[in-house]
């Protein structure tokens, strides 16, 4: 089979003219009668029900059989633009060559847009089969009715409709106006090809965007070019909620280019997607404005999160893990028995706020239509930007249009879209396009900080080795703080990411979470606080299996036991398992094991740790954690090397990976790569710090993500072939790397890692 | 005036401040948006172009300092050297996001224009200021050798 080619990305006004060019559109909706056939004008087919799913919006055939298929999650590097039009066009029996891919507005029509939380995949597999199997069945129906024969006589296959008895064949474009005039068939009549007929799904299909990604033609947030757009820079207090006293606008205006000074509104907590204030300086380009930025020279009252200093966050951190929390989840009595029997070990654990840094910086461009607002922007939540812009406005969300570009990355940054409200803000207030950049360093100091966190651990053994009694306490600057300031308490939905659904199987278990303060808006980052609590899990397990002189891999599997399903009566109503029902997504510590037992002959563990133990100078170890998260399950084998000057290295890192179904399996592939090199990046110097409530680092020289030669040399990714229902895969590869790299430090020099980052920390052997 | 010549064609910038770092001459007066912001520092590679035929950082470099000499950026990157890139870059399956493989481009193509016999570790220094985020490293060593070894076939044959 030759390679299949990738899929036009067309913009919605080609699309557009394309459609008007006379060709008829076929339109679908599962929901009631409405069937739609006509001269399209736009894909945003009337709708009655504002909320409803409408399949009618995911696709549109035209008479010469072009099909457009419409995205609607953001495209930030997942190629999740390129596998949901996948799933469709296999379960349509489309042929792909035939395909363009729109990228859709903001519309509440498609359902949730909000491409965070590894889910959209789980969320849209079935219905962009829904969507694909309805129209087969209609263009098949279709088909039968112009032959006069039996519909059950025909078969689609590859964008035609085939009659079997005699060979007759109708093109897809040739049926779409007939199939226009079908009743659409109910949703539960559809019938769903089987695994063996699939086209597409599980094939490595070229992303939508190599070829513009390769020529430079990719159109990211910041490549929008307006007719008379300014763009701005936008000097923000270095304090969260602080307000300008004082600035040289004249100054600034002076600056060859800069044409006004804006001073934005202040805003007040809880600060949610709110523009953070400040004062913005509008030029006729990026240099002037920046220069222009620098010359005002503003001053600024601080206001009451002055008094944030990481060094006494920490320590209070430190003291909610050191006395009773909040209990989430519990199993007989694991204080009494703590108490009793003695602490055998104890331990605490402790990682700091961290910042997304996407390559490409918050941006978005802005300007006034007639009836609103239109924006441009790089975003993660297109639907929550338009309520956010319309609520800074004081508009409505349908005078909002927000049209999403590429994402230059996005790790949970760009699900917050306060950089399109201050755009909004600045083209209302001038009446011009502008555009508005953030610098590296307006991102490094005024982002959504994954939260800082402390965690400690204490435990009991029995005769066996393994805890007769567990307890675990964790306490982090909770997400509820930018919707609420008075939030000081994790929420279930956090605690169930890595903390809740511990895995292993004590009999005698404490989850308790203590309160934090937080001082800065508090965001998701890629796993969120699955990145902590893996670390605290995992190396925990590990000093356990050190105190037992065991082989690490074996311990984790005696601490996991005989496959079980954690039900709800376990964990807790709270326990939220990442949106999805534990029945289709059960907590499985079966496959947990497995995907365990697989790194270690993939990864070829007891061999290697053989061969790697005792080295010296340079000392070599190999280290292992496993974690399931977004309902995916994944094992690391890390490998380091530690020189006699201390500098680490990481040779070869082995990851196995259970996610379910795999739709696209070279991306999945790709996105667990991309997890263990941020994962190396933030165990290895990733920190946002903070003194008199300013962020002390500023740019990739302070915030350090990770470059070529400190990532691992080799990554090794095998995915179980599975037909489980597909899980995340965005994030569910990077919570086991941190620790089984801190593991394999403790291997290889005896030095056990309790604090993130590393950078900083003395690696040699004592 | 500022006169620079960008991708074999000469273009004149009458309004243009000559020390306006070559970045933002090209994006934002020329809209040739391939060439990408990402710290403004020269500390990770995303604006790397090409002038004379060596990379610099485009955020660093004032205009004025490509006068008389000739600019070639991502959306003019050609030739064999580059060609062999960008089949092994498709092949490898190598950019998530893309936003920073321009600036890998560019900085792979003088590597390996320059040592055609370049070891993996030479290659690893050649393409130590570009980060990306999204951790396509190793990919893009795979890429690199792929390409490498097609250049090298081809030489021979
Ligand atoms: S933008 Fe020039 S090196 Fe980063
Ligand atoms: S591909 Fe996203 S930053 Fe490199």
């Amino acid at each position: 089979m030759s390679q299949p080619r990738n899929p036009r990305l067309v913009d919605r006004r080609t699309f557009l003219r394309q459609s008007l060019a006379g060709s008829l559109t076929l339109g679908f909706s599962l929901h009631g009668s409405h069937l739609l056939a006509r001269a399209t004008t736009d894909l945003d087919l009337d709708f009655q029900d504002e909320g409803a799913w409408s399949p009618d919006l995911f696709l549109s055939l035209a008479s010469d059989g072009q099909l457009t298929i419409v995205s609607h999650r953001s495209e930030m590097g997942t190629g999740i633009g390129t596998a949901l039009p996948m799933v469709l066009a296999d379960e349509m029996e489309a042929d792909w060559e035939r395909v363009q891919i729109v990228q859709g507005d903001a519309d509440r029509r498609y359902g949730s847009q909000n491409t965070d939380g590894s889910r959209s995949i789980r969320n849209f597999y079935h219905r962009m089969r829904e969507a694909g199997a309805l129209a087969r069945t209609m263009l098949v129906t279709a088909a039968a009715e112009r032959w006069q024969v039996a519909a059950d006589s025909c078969h689609a296959e590859k964008h035609e409709v085939v009659h079997k008895p005699t060979g007759k064949r109708l093109a897809y474009g040739e049926l779409a106006a007939v199939a226009a005039t079908q009743a659409p068939p109910e949703a539960d009549s559809l019938q769903l090809k089987p695994a063996s007929a699939r086209r597409y799904v599980g094939k490595d299909i070229p992303i939508r965007d190599m070829d513009a990604i390769l020529h430079g033609r990719a159109q990211f947030g910041l490549d929008i070019r307006l007719p008379d757009m300014l763009v701005a820079v936008i000097a923000r207090p270095p304090v969260l909620g602080g307000k300008p006293l004082e600035w040289q606008e004249s100054a600034a205006l002076k600056v060859s280019g800069v044409k006004q000074v804006v001073a934005m509104p202040t805003p007040s907590a809880p600060f949610m997607y709110q523009a953070l204030g400040g004062i913005a300086v509008l030029a006729k380009d990026t240099w002037s404005a920046m220069r222009g930025r620098e010359a005002l020279a503003c001053t600024w009252e601080d206001g009451e999160h002055a008094v944030f200093d990481s060094e006494k966050q920490q320590e209070e951190l430190r003291a909610n893990v050191a006395k009773p929390g909040r209990k989430v989840r519990r199993k007989g009595d694991a204080e009494s028995l703590l108490k009793e029997d003695g602490e055998h070990l104890q331990a605490n654990y402790e990682a700091p706020h961290l910042a997304h840094a996407p390559m490409e910086t918050p941006c978005a461009t802005a300007r006034m239509t007639e009836d609103g607002v239109e924006v441009w922007m790089p975003t993660q939540a297109p639907q929550s930007a338009q309520q956010a812009i319309a609520g800074a406005l004081n508009l409505t969300p349908q005078q909002v249009t927000v049209h999403v570009t590429l994402l230059g990355g996005g790790f949970g940054r760009k699900s917050k879209p306060d950089y399109g409200v201050e755009a909004a803000l600045l083209a209302q207030e001038t009446g011009k396009p502008v555009q508005v950049l953030w610098t590296r360093e307006d991102d490094i100091r005024h982002g959504y900080y994954h939260a800082a966190s402390a965690m400690s651990f204490a435990a009991s053994l029995g005769e066996d080795g393994l805890p007769t009694a567990w307890r675990q306490r964790s306490a982090f600057t909770p997400i509820g703080f930018t919707f609420n300031p008075a939030a000081r308490d994790g929420s279930d939905g956090e605690l169930g990411l890595g903390f809740t659904d511990m895995p292993f199987d004590v009999p005698n278990l404490s989850v308790e979470n203590g309160p934090s303060t937080p001082h800065v808006r508090i965001g998701w980052l890629r796993s969120v606080c699955n990145v902590f609590h893996a670390f605290g899990v995992s190396s925990f397990a590990d000093e356990l299996a050190a105190a037992n002189e065991a082989d690490p891999q074996e311990y984790l599997l005696r601490l996991i036991g005989e496959g079980r399903h954690l039900g709800i009566d376990e964990l807790g109503a709270g326990y939220g398992n990442y949106g999805s029902p534990l029945d289709q997504y059960p907590v499985d510590t079966g496959r947990l094991a497995d995907v365990l037992r697989e790194v270690g002959k993939r990864g070829d563990w007891s061999r290697r740790r053989q061969e790697l133990q005792g080295s010296s100078n340079p000392w070599r170890g190999l280290g292992i954690a496993a974690h399931r998260s977004f309902l995916g399950y994944v094992a690391n084998i890390v490998e380091v090397e530690i020189s006699s000057s201390g500098a680490l290295k990481i040779p070869r890192v082995d990851v196995v990976a259970d996610c379910g179904l795999l739709i696209h399996p070279d991306r999945v592939r790709a996105q667990m790569e991309g997890a263990v090199v941020f994962g190396t990046s933030l165990a290895r110097s990733g920190a946002i710090s903070a003194q008199e409530g300013r962020i002390v680092e500023g740019n990739f020289d302070t915030y350090r993500i990770a470059r070529n030669m400190e990532t691992p040399a080799q990554i090794h990714v095998h995915l179980v072939p599975s037909e489980a229902p597909p899980s995340g895969v965005g994030e569910t590869g990077v919570p086991p790397f941190a620790p089984a790299l801190c593991n394999a430090i403790f291997a290889a020099t005896g030095k056990r890692i309790r604090r993130l980052p590393l950078q900083g920390q003395d690696l040699k052997p004592a | 005036m500022l006169r620079l010549r960008i991708n074999g064609e000469d273009r004149e910038l009458p309004e243009a401040d000559p020390q306006t770092p070559l970045l933002w001459i090209l994006r934002d007066h020329l809209a040739m948006t391939g060439t990408r912001y990402g710290c403004g520092k020269g500390l990770c590679g995303a604006c790397t172009i090409h002038l004379d035929g060596n990379p610099i950082r485009a955020c660093l470099t004032p205009a004025a300092a490509a006068e008389g000499k000739e600019l070639t950026t991502i959306e003019g990157l050609g030739g064999a050297v580059a060609s062999a890139l960008r089949q092994a870059w498709t092949e490898q399956r190598v950019p998530q996001c893309g936003f920073c493989q321009g600036g890998q481009l560019m900085s792979a193509e003088h590597h390996l224009r320059t040592n055609p016999q370049a070891t993996e570790q030479a290659q690893h220094g050649a393409m130590s200021g570009n980060l990306c985020r999204c951790g396509t490293y190793t990919r893009i060593d795979a890429a690199m050798k792929q390409a490498q070894t097609a250049l090298n076939q081809e030489e021979n044959s």
